[in-house]
């Protein structure tokens, strides 16, 4: 078997996610690509929580309904998520708590006395996952030293006494089926947050506040983690209108600086945001979108920031919105979002969200190529500066307080060219367009960008339009489909141009959003663009790889 | 004296006690400026309203921010540069209404910095409405039959808060506000100065302030019960003595030295 799909479900404080990554980790060490869907509620301890982990011999970055093995650590596991179960499929189940009776006849089912097992080793009900581990690779046919191995490096203490609860789970189950190791490059796992934090690194953050919300809070935690090692500041302050008025004062110094939220975060970031464009002080925002309105499902997913994140802010100005959908794509647009927020002077979003932010991928660092450098325009040292100064391409010099001899003055008022406030009619105008041809310039140079990509059989007359995380299962569902698949990275300025070449000859233009209101489809309307069907969905939860195939097929595919 | 003029026209009203700041904070930072302060590592931050005006009209760095928001961006800019001085300039409105919770913050982290609040106890460039300062029963175009709340103490949310320099001073009293300002800029951690500024046009208090007004005398301002009983003396509604000078003085660790910096 070259590609399997596992779940493993329990209570919130069970351990899962941990369970989860682990068993990814040791498939991820034969040379299997991984992806992992997390599902979790919006609670510290109880309710349902269960991580799907799909290995594959290709790249993949979409769970499956369908899955070749549940692990079972409560009832409520196995009867949610009975019915993902097929023929070859085999239940791992904690024979102390759960009841695996009335199973589809081909399942097979390994009870493990897990309960019991954890009471004899004098060990934490959470070494129950180590025994149910043990005995899925078991059932595998995984060798046991790559679980030794995994355990060995993954554990920072208790390893003996996990090997040796996970070793009999591994003697108490039987083999099933085979789980090979594949012969090709073992990569890392990341998650979509993770890849975003290091592209920003990478791309020269300087200074990283947030303040704490789902889905960006690991973030959050991993830029603070890593603070030291890359000489990074990171700040969690009072509130999100802090957050963003902080991160303005940084970049006012020439920080690099990044903020992350969520809807409601970025709703109180919007009076920072249109500051950030009026007084043109770079800043990236990394805007994790989750179910609304309101409160809505802290810990699931959705696109539904799209025209929030186009038309936030009061005034007209000009920003960056890039939408990556997967964690390289992640890796790579946060350089440049950061790259081009300070050559233009404007802000940025980074545009994910719970699935893609959360998400866990196999990352290949080292096959992305190298993000150029654009250059910033500098000031050149000759006095007077004036920070405003109008120019061909509305891009003023920039220079860093403190500069002796010249004063930089930055304004919330509409102002001059050195910065004092102004009303004057002509001025208003003047420094209004001066802004607004950042745009202009800015399109340009995302001209020689690839802003959209282009996937599956480039020849087919029907194609997906899709955006973030949904790239991975459609691209998947186009391949068994025999469809094309086009993906805009770029949200604004708009590729208007690139789409409409991506879809050219396309006869029947196909939009898969999640949520209600097709939001990428509206975008394209207002340039003179349109699609033929729309698949969404807007339950909080991702499109499976089979159920996208079904609801295309439904869609006349 | 170092010109820290500017070509912006000022519109302040005439009589308006902003002018006094303006002319003290010059002087204040002339006179640094003398004993070696580099002018060009001045930042004035402000916030929205008659007394941010004051960014436009000092000639030194300045960050001319939103209404409330005068915190939070002095603490990046600390953050980012710590060698810089940052002065805050808020009016009573933007520190201790909108922006409250970053004020607080502020002093509760002890960034390294100086607050000037333009203190008038009422919204000058809005047209006359109360202010969380404005006595209980004041009458604003926001309130004609007079507020049915009692204004806070800020000095004493700012004791408690963690502030470690605070001060008062009035815009009738040019010498004492320069003298307050210095030794405030010269704090190392967060200083506020409550400027009891006088609007002519809304609120003119000059003649209550000038009769029940007093410079601190014989008080340690290294003691916390003698501070917060003078600071408690008036409470901004009742009628008392007014002190003016610094209440307290303290050394404590400033939030922007914990941090690791890269080149």
């Amino acid at each position: 078997m070259n590609e399997l799909s596992i779940l493993i479900g329990g209570k919130a404080g069970f351990g899962i996610d941990r369970s989860g990554l682990l068993i990814a980790n040791i498939l991820g060490r034969m040379g299997y690509r991984i992806y992992i869907y997390r599902d979790y509620p919006s609670i510290i301890r109880g309710g349902h929580t269960f991580s799907i982990i799909r290995a594959s011999e290709r790249k993949v970055a979409c769970h499956k309904n369908k899955t070749e093995a549940l692990l079972a650590l409560n009832q409520e596991t196995l009867d949610l998520h009975k019915d993902k179960l097929t023929g070859n499929s085999v239940v791992i189940y904690d024979s102390d708590s759960v009841k695996a009776d009335n199973l589809p006849p081909a399942v097979k089912s390994i009870g493990i006395p897990a309960g019991t097992i954890i009471k004899e080793e004098n060990a934490p009900e959470i070494m129950r996952n180590s025994c149910l581990v043990g005995a899925l690779c078991k059932a595998e046919r995984v060798p046991w030293d790559i679980l030794d191995k995994e355990f060995r490096d993954d554990f920072k203490k208790y390893i003996d006494i996990n090997l040796k609860i996970a070793r009999r789970g591994y003697d108490s189950a039987q083999e099933s089926y085979t789980v090979a190791p594949l012969n090709q490059k073992v990569l890392p796992l990341v998650t979509g947050n993770e890849a975003t934090s290091r592209g920003l690194i990478k791309g020269g953050l300087k200074t990283y506040i947030s303040y704490p919300m789902t889905p960006t809070s690991p973030i959050l935690h991993y830029m603070a983690a890593v603070a030291d090692r890359f000489s990074l500041k990171v700040v969690h302050p009072e509130s999100e209108i802090s957050v963003i008025l902080m991160a303005l004062g940084a970049s006012y110094c020439g920080d690099r600086v990044a903020v992350g939220t969520s809807g409601g975060g970025f709703c109180l970031m919007t009076e920072g945001l249109s500051f950030s464009a009026m007084a043109e002080l770079p800043v990236v925002i990394v805007l994790g979108q989750r179910p609304g309105p309101s409160t809505g499902l802290p810990t699931y997913s959705c696109q539904t920031e799209l025209h929030f994140a186009l038309n936030a802010g009061q005034g007209e100005f000009a920003r960056l919105v890039v939408a990556p959908g997967d964690a390289e794509e992640a890796h790579q647009l946060s350089q440049i979002a950061l790259d081009l927020a300070w050559k233009y002077q404007v802000p940025a979003i980074i545009l994910t969200d719970k699935d893609l932010g959360e998400g866990t991928y196999s990352f290949d660092e080292g096959s992305l190529p190298e993000v150029r450098r654009a250059e910033i325009h500098a000031w050149d040292g000759r006095s007077p500066y004036k920070r405003y100064l109008d120019t061909e391409t509305g891009v003023s010099p920039l220079a860093f307080v403190p500069q002796k001899g010249n004063v930089i003055k930055i304004n919330s008022y509409e102002h001059d060219e050195s910065g004092l406030t102004t009303e004057s009619p002509i001025l208003t105008k003047k420094m209004q367009d001066k802004r607004l041809r950042k745009e202009k310039y800015l399109a340009e140079e995302l001209a020689g960008y690839e802003t959209v990509k282009i996937y599956g059989n480039k020849n087919s007359e029907t194609a997906i339009l899709c955006w973030g995380s949904n790239k991975g299962v459609c691209v998947e569902a186009a391949e068994k489909l025999n469809l094309k698949v086009v993906q805009p990275l770029y949200m604004s300025p708009f590729p208007a141009m690139q789409l409409e070449a991506a879809i050219k000859g396309v006869k029947k233009l196909i939009a898969v959003e999640s949520n209600a209101e097709a939001q990428l489809v509206k975008l394209i309307n207002l340039y003179g663009l349109g699609v033929d069907e729309t698949v969404l969905k807007y339950d909080g939860r991702p499109f499976a790889l089979d159920e996208l195939e079904a609801r295309l097929r439904e869609a006349g595919v | 004296m170092i010109d820290l003029n500017t070509t912006a026209v000022n519109t302040w009203c005439p009589g308006c006690g902003n002018f006094a700041i303006l002319t003290a904070m010059k002087a204040a930072l002339s006179s640094l400026a003398e004993e070696g302060l580099p002018i060009e590592n001045v930042v004035i931050v402000s916030g929205i309203g008659c007394h941010a005006k004051i960014a436009d009209y000092i000639n030194v760095n300045s960050f001319y921010s939103l209404h409330g928001r005068v915190f939070p961006p002095a603490t990046g800019i600390k953050l980012a540069k710590p060698e810089l001085t940052v002065i805050g300039h808020a009016g009573d409105g933007d520190a201790y209404g909108e922006g409250l919770e970053h004020l607080i913050f502020a002093a509760k982290r002890n960034v390294n910095m100086t607050a000037i609040i333009h203190n008038n106890r009422v919204y000058g460039l809005t047209t006359g409405q109360y202010t969380p300062t404005s006595p209980l029963g004041f009458k604003g175009r926001s309130t004609p039959s007079g507020t049915r709340e009692a204004p806070i103490n800020p000095l004493d949310l700012m004791l408690a808060s963690g502030a470690t320099f605070l001060a008062r001073g009035t815009s009738h009293g040019l010498e004492l506000l320069k003298k307050i300002f210095k030794e405030a800029i010269l704090h190392k951690g967060f200083a506020l100065v409550d400027v009891l500024q006088v609007c002519v046009t809304y609120y003119n208090m000059y003649e209550y302030y000038d009769k029940r007004v007093y410079e601190l005398k014989d008080h340690n301002p290294g003691d916390h019960d003698q501070a917060e009983k003078k600071i408690r003396e008036w409470d901004y509604n009742k009628d008392a003595p007014i002190a003016l000078g610094v209440f307290y003085k303290k050394d404590a660790p400033t939030f922007e030295e914990g941090f690791k910096r890269g080149s």
